[in-house]
């Protein structure tokens, strides 16, 4: 018996790191379709453009003359430069794509018409449209690696480079791209300076730490940031990344174990001192939001630290409450969402009230991004618990 | 003649002329009615799967074919390093990297796992599968 279908290959036969990014995201609108997500408002809470593709745009905003003639000659004489100078990006993150297995994360290289505009507007907006998503907080790749920076002085010259330049030439072009401006952490009076600067802007929503792990966020030199923070009602992320060089990683032969553990480990160590130091209880309405952990690792930590705090009280004497208690005070973005255990997913989500305070993120085009449909998927979910962490939960947390 | 299907029962489509596969290649087909396989042939069987990842609905039969890898063990549980198994060919989706073994449909370490296969057959240079 033969159909009378009328089979066509597919113009794409092999997804590549050229391939259009609507291509590569096809099957996304089948959630779109089947969940009817053209209807409900989708927020993005932590994507990411490849700013090295404006390099050498970005190092011109460097303030420091002579770091920005460094730069500059380096894009001009060293080979591989262009797109580096200045930069700490690590050999092994090249690893991410899995050898070439994941291309969107090697690169997107796909054809993008000039329009004088930076390229990667255009392909933000092409992942927006692909996945249904109203409002995108969009990071940068590399440098949200500055806090692993050798050198503090050119991590803090090249943050507020970028933020100037990210500012000045993407925040404009489409109202649906928003961002957290990553603070130059390393100094906390130009992170202030940084605050002051574009808090009124108003498609930035919040600021970032980012990556940072070797910076106490309790000591007190960081105090006037999140009271201005508190103050302007602004949120504060802490966008974890990943490195091979902490003593635990540095005995891991694969990528997948580095990628395991040093997120997780990095937002575990901020959030433990910014908890026990009584942070949530110096500045109360400061928000505080968790990024790119996933979400496996918050019952761990909420039952460790309830467990080691009611035997050591006098340390932690700011307390008012269980640190879990806190920690369900706080947001979390969702990617990337460890959806292997059903049972363990749901009692993660009931452990930290997730339909109050899991924001969707799909950080794409990273190699493990999620699709909106992937909470859609969820079947403890009720239906308002999906329209809130959609996107309900970051209309609150943003003011949107 | 290739036979490859316990789903005799199912309706046969005319999906591809045999010259479109190639002797390990590939050919991805949209049917018109939603539905996207990829056939492929390997040592001179053919192989139809949806082009639907069961993980996050990736386009699976789109992405990079590449043989399964094997840690050498020797004697005493020393890995003596990574190795291509050329009998195990991989198809790998692009959206977040799951394998499958080309000949079974199964993911390459969780079995349980597996795109959907279709029967295939090829007779007068034609090709149907089993829809």
């Amino acid at each position: 018996m033969t159909t009378t279908h009328q089979p066509k290959p597919l113009p794409t036969q092999e997804i590549t790191t050229r391939t259009h990014t609507a291509d590569i995201l096809a099957n996304a609108r089948r959630d779109t379709d089947r969940y009817g997500l053209d209807k409900v408002f989708i927020c993005d809470v932590d994507s990411h453009h490849a700013e090295l593709n404006s390099w050498k745009d970005i190092i011109s905003y460097v303030e420091d003359p002579v770091l920005r003639d460094i730069a500059q000659q380096m894009m001009i004489h060293r080979p591989q430069a262009g797109q580096l100078a200045l930069s700490n990006y690590k050999a092994g993150l090249a690893l991410q794509d899995a050898g070439a297995r994941i291309p969107h994360q090697s690169g997107l290289a796909e054809s993008v018409p000039d329009t004088g505009d930076a390229r990667d507007v255009e392909l933000v907006r092409r992942a927006m449209d692909a996945m249904s998503i109203d409002v995108q907080v969009v990071f940068p790749q590399p440098m949200l690696e500055i806090g692993l920076h050798p050198e503090k002085g050119i991590a803090v010259q090249l943050m507020k480079a970028y933020n100037r330049w990210f500012v000045e030439n993407v925040l404009p072009k489409d109202p649906r791209i928003k961002t957290m401006l990553g603070l130059p952490f390393e100094d906390p009076q130009a992170s202030l300076e940084t605050i002051r600067e574009f808090g009124d802007h108003p498609d930035v929503l919040g600021f970032l730490v980012t990556s940072q792990r070797h910076a106490g966020v309790h000591r007190n030199e960081y105090m006037p940031l999140y009271a201005e923070l508190e103050e302007r009602g602004l949120p504060i992320g802490f966008h974890a990344g990943p490195t091979w060089e902490d003593s635990m990683t540095s005995t891991m032969n694969r990528f997948l174990s580095v990628h395991a553990m040093s997120f997780v480990t990095c937002n575990m160590t901020h959030l433990t001192n910014w908890i026990v130091n009584g942070i949530p209880e110096r500045f109360p309405r400061l928000k505080t939001i968790w990024i790119e952990s996933g979400l496996a690792w918050l019952p761990f930590m909420m039952q460790r630290l309830d467990h080691e705090y009611l035997m050591r009280q006098s340390e932690a004497p700011l307390l008012r409450r269980l640190p879990s208690d806190y920690m369900r005070q706080m947001y979390y973005t969702s990617q990337p969402i460890e959806i292997t255990d059903m049972a363990l997913l749901e009692s993660t989500f009931n452990a930290m009230n997730a339909k109050d305070t899991l924001l969707y993120s799909s950080d794409w085009p990273h190699w493990d991004f999620d699709v909106p449909g992937r909470i859609m998927g969820i079947p403890f979910l009720d239906e308002q618990a999906k329209l809130n962490i959609l996107g309900g939960n970051a209309r609150k947390v943003f003011d949107l | 003649m290739t036979v490859n299907t316990e789903k005799s029962r199912e309706a046969w489509t005319l999906v591809a002329r045999s010259d479109d596969v190639a002797e390990g290649g590939r050919q991805v087909i949209e049917l018109g009615n939603d539905v996207q396989i990829g056939l492929f042939r390997f040592k001179g069987k053919l192989y139809a799967y949806e082009n639907l990842c069961p993980h996050q609905s990736g386009p699976a039969c789109q992405g990079r074919m590449v043989d399964g890898v094997r840690e050498r063990i020797e004697e005493g549980g020393r890995s003596a390093g990574l190795a291509f198994d050329k009998d195990d060919p991989h198809i790998v989706c692009p959206w977040h990297g799951f394998e499958y073994r080309l000949t079974t449909g199964e993911h390459a370490g969780v079995p349980s796992i597996r795109l959907r296969g279709f029967g295939v057959r090829e007779e007068g240079g034609d090709i149907h599968v089993a829809l």
